[in-house]
């Protein structure tokens, strides 16, 4: 087990005990063994001195495309768990989008493994709702739920057949375990390449309306409402979507929501001039489906800040803006924007932001973490909130750079990240240790 | 563009004497009008032309054929000077220019680049049997061997000066200036 | 009648961003060149020397003749890379291609691509001039030109005339073309066609937008009609052919409510009796032809701004500066 250590004068942010103030945290044996204004170090604990600095439960990013198996050149899961913790994550959820994809218990305890000797952010598997992600019947839900999977989804496809959608939403239910869908109808959308609107018209790129996503999150919500399960909804942008699932929560529908950092901040006015690295999929919308975003992060609609880290091979994207993959990476980002661009323009305060990118997400998916209560996993994340600095890709642990955001000037940086106690991001003594057994 | 000095080189009087002079002198030098064609250079070698080419038909007692040429895109620094924008018509004369005397008429005779695409432009264009020069002022500095076969004025002009020549339907005036310029606007 | 420094960039993307002293540069440079295209020998020595690659993804017979027959009339050397179907366009990337076109010494590039922005992707990473000839959806601005230089010819402006673009306006990069270059010279624009065939927010580019054609007829003093791809029906945005004549084709029954002088465009290739029935693209309001021939001169016009050999630009290409 870890060394003691003492974090020293940090602000705690904690929702989950709803603390804000100055505190010392202690953690032993991976766990968090006391929070107090003023703790003497044990013999032998390292002391890490956090005045200035933020102290939060440990973030968790529900949504990252961590490439491998398959794709090693894009992201490898020793990558991508690097690249989190390097974001200040202690904990990522990885999309079973994979080549083979992740729809049974070998493939989940694979990637389990191999996150676990990562030695990292923590790593968990999320599997397939439909065996090879084909939209047909079931996956071994069950099964993969045992080795070690916490949630399903076919994410980067939607699942077009409603019927199955239903049986999914029940068969979940022994297990605990939200289904997550990524809400889009194919038959509206599966031509665009960007949000379809006057941008998409100048640029003669074929557009996915709002309607393709909101066709799905509505069905979505009513099948939930139907069967009780929990239904996941991933990476919501539209303005009706938003108000949809804030209707559905207060009819107590049982529906988790995230919002990413580039639908938070960006429109689709960043794709002009063909830039592919603002090409995703849910594509940035319109002006006011991005408010909406932020409204619905505000007020909690959208429980959730996720990234959908979406690591691709920079020749991937040098291309034809309709020839290039979707996505964008997230991990390296995401604090930094959330705090200059979110908290920083007032749309939600450091507190709520620490409940959307830490709390709710472990809630949702029925994390350890997300807590610094005294017996809870030692998951911590410490910032710097006033440390500015340009982000550069060539500096991302990320093995790829696809991002809208170079040269942006953030405040607010990521310093050390603990998990299990122990630092894997912050200091020289936290290199990852790579393929070894154990953590 | 800033001047410095304009020096007077010839008034109205003196111009429309020397070009009655030449006009005397190309009739006299190819035996009368027949088959002869004048042909301006753009833009202000075709108002010069214009001017000679009365003159021309009254010694000569008849029309003459006229016309005009644009050398732009038969220069040779399109990929120094860059593209100009304005590009003038070049208008063949009626009666062609095969086996005709053409006559180009210029303002100036400064470098000979322009004379030499003038040249090339009409070999384009067809067969002349002969092609004369002439020019209301030659400045000298020539760069290629060509020569003008009438010539209004020769003058001697310094490499920071400029000859102006003023003709009435573009500048309100028929004359010839120098005029010093700034080194960056020559 | 000073010259205008710097008449175009390094490329010809398209028209969106050009302003309307620019377009009337090229426009009233366009002139004289129709001039050449009469002549015994039609050529002059402009562009000697300078190496020209037609590169054209897609078929396109007529646009691609169009810029030979510039490029040769202004004597440029030409190579024509036909890359439809071929290996190039299978295999090879468009930065590929570009590296190999860069690595040639090349002077300039006209490209025919289907992905709309391929223009402005090669544009920003080869130090040669890009004229786009068609990418995708997007735009084709020689197009444009040759339409906006025909109409002024014939109606001796093009500000406060109502043009109206009739068909198959989502898929048109044509039609994108037309709509910016007539807007910023002033003319009123609209667009009329089915709406299957409209693009989204179309009225955000600043058009008026009628569905029936019998209004746009009424309203125009000059129609530009697009050519209906078969494929438009193949992939259902509208039911057949026949039916897409009988309620938006231009036949000589429905002009006879148009003003007496309207003008008649068709980019061409033309499918008679589909959008245009023969009678009205072989009648007297047609320019069709007048196109063709001032596509030609607009074309020389083009290669001879862009060629004016700006290395300064260039190099700022080169290091991936890009030109807007």
């Amino acid at each position: 087990m870890s060394r003691s250590l003492l974090l020293r004068g940090g602000r705690v942010v904690d929702p989950s005990q709803k603390l804000d103030a100055k505190r010392d945290v202690l953690l032993v044996d991976g766990k968090v063994a006391t929070v107090r204004a003023k703790l003497d170090a044990p013999e032998n604990a390292r002391v890490v001195e956090c005045a200035g600095l933020v102290v939060t439960p440990g973030l968790i990013d529900v949504h990252v495309h961590l490439r491998e198996p398959g794709e090693e050149h894009k992201e490898t899961i020793a990558t991508g768990a690097a690249a989190a913790a390097a974001g200040g994550f202690t904990a990522v959820c990885a999309m079973p989008n994979t080549d083979p994809p992740i729809d049974d218990p070998a493939a989940v305890g694979f990637v389990a493994a191999e996150g676990r000797r990562a030695g990292s952010a923590r790593v968990y598997p999320v599997g397939c709702i439909s065996a090879g992600r084909d939209g047909k019947r079931l996956a071994l839900i069950g099964e993969m739920v045992e080795a070690g999977a916490v949630a399903v989804t076919d994410d980067g496809n939607p699942v077009m057949d409603s019927g199955l959608m239903r049986t999914a939403l029940e068969y979940a239910l022994a297990f605990g375990i939200p289904v997550a869908d990524h809400p889009e109808d194919l038959g509206l959308s599966l031509t665009g390449h960007m949000n379809e609107g006057i941008v998409a018209t100048r640029l003669g790129l074929p557009g996915k309306p709002n309607a393709a996503e909101d066709i799905h999150i509505v069905r979505d919500l009513l099948l939930a409402e139907l069967t009780g399960g929990h239904i996941h909804l991933q990476h919501v942008s539209t303005r009706f979507g938003v108000e949809s699932i804030r209707q559905a929560k207060a009819r107590g529908v049982h529906v988790t929501a995230e919002a990413t950092p580039h639908h938070l901040v960006l429109t689709h006015d960043a794709v002009i001039g063909y830039r592919t690295d603002a090409k995703m999929n849910p594509p940035l919308r319109a002006a006011e489906d991005m408010a909406a975003v932020r409204a619905g992060l505000a007020d909690g609609t959208l429980d959730s800040v996720a990234t959908d880290h979406a690591p691709h091979h920079y020749d991937e994207k040098e291309a034809a803006f309709a020839e290039a993959p979707n996505g964008i990476v997230g991990l390296e980002t995401a604090l930094g924007i959330m705090l200059t661009r979110v908290v920083g323009e007032g749309v939600i305060d450091l507190p709520t932001l620490v409940e959307r990118m830490s709390c709710a997400p472990a809630r949702a998916f029925n994390l350890p973490g997300g807590t610094l209560a005294e017996g809870s996993p030692a998951d911590v994340t410490v910032f710097d909130p006033k440390e500015t600095w340009v982000v550069d890709p060539r500096a991302f642990l990320s093995k790829s750079r696809n991002t809208p955001f170079t040269g942006w000037e953030l405040t607010g940086r990521p310093k050390l990240t603990v998990v299990a106690g122990r630092i894997v991001f912050g200091d020289d003594e936290a290199r990852p240790r790579r393929r070894r057994g154990e953590r | 563009m800033p001047a410095k000095k304009r020096i007077h080189v010839m008034d109205e009087a003196d111009v429309r004497r020397e070009i009655a002079r030449m006009a005397r002198e190309i009739v006299e030098c190819n035996g009368g009008i027949a088959g002869l064609v004048l042909m301006g250079v753009h833009r202000r070698g075709t108002q010069i032309a214009d001017l000679l080419l009365k003159e021309i038909e009254q010694i000569g007692g008849g029309p003459v054929s006229y016309g005009s040429i644009d050398i732009t895109l038969y220069r040779d620094d399109l990929g120094t000077i860059g593209p100009r924008p304005v590009v003038g018509e070049s208008e063949l004369p009626a009666s062609g220019i095969d086996g005709q005397t053409v006559v180009l008429v210029d303002d100036v005779a400064y470098t000979g680049r322009t004379m030499r695409a003038a040249i090339n432009e009409l070999s384009d264009w067809g067969r002349p049997r002969r092609i004369q020069f002439c020019v209301l002022v030659d400045r000298g500095g020539r760069e290629l061997p060509i020569q003008p076969d009438f010539v209004g004025r020769a003058v001697t002009v310094a490499k920071d000066q400029r000859v102006e020549v003023y003709v009435p339907e573009l500048d309100g005036k028929l004359g010839v200036e120098l005029r010093t310029v700034e080194p960056e606007a020559a | 009648m000073t010259p205008t420094p710097a008449a175009l960039g390094k490329d010809l993307v398209g028209l969106q961003y050009l302003s309307a002293d620019q377009l009337r540069t090229i426009l009233d440079t366009a002139e004289p060149f129709k001039e050449i295209s009469e002549r015994r020998i039609k050529k002059v020595p402009v562009l000697r020397g300078k190496t020209i690659v037609n590169l054209f993804f897609e078929a396109s017979t007529r646009t691609r003749i169009s810029f030979e027959f510039a490029e040769k009339r202004l004597s440029a050397d030409t190579v024509n890379i036909v890359a439809a179907g071929s290996s190039i366009s299978k295999g090879e990337t468009l930065v590929d291609t570009a590296r190999n076109l860069e690595a040639m010494r090349i002077d300039m590039v006209v490209m025919r691509h289907p992905a709309s922005g391929a223009a402005q992707f090669l544009a920003d990473r080869i130090p040669s001039n890009v004229v786009n000839a068609g990418d995708g959806r997007h735009e084709h601005p020689t197009q444009g030109l040759l339409d906006l230089l025909t109409i002024r010819d014939r109606m001796g402006r093009v500000e406060g005339l109502k043009v109206c673009i009739v068909g198959d306006i989502l898929h048109s990069r044509v039609a994108r073309s037309n709509i910016y270059g007539l807007l910023t010279l002033g003319a009123e624009v609209a667009v009329c066609g089915p709406p299957t065939l409209m693009p989204p927010a179309v009225q955000e580019l600043g058009v008026q937008v009628f569905t029936r054609v019998e209004e746009a007829i009424e309203w125009s003093d000059v129609l530009n009609v697009l050519r209906l791809q078969l494929e438009r029906m193949e992939a259902g945005y509208v039911p057949s052919l026949r039916e897409y004549n009988r309620i938006w084709g231009v036949s000589n029954a429905r002009l006879e409510a148009a003003k007496k002088d309207l003008l008649v465009l068709h980019p061409g290739p033309m499918n008679r009796g589909v959008e245009i029935d023969s009678d009205v693209a072989d009648g007297p309001r047609s320019v069709i032809l007048d196109q063709v021939t001032n596509g030609v001169a607009v074309r020389m016009a083009v290669l001879y701004l862009l060629a004016g050999g700006q290395p300064e630009r260039a190099e700022a290409a080169k290091q991936g500066g890009g030109d807007a």
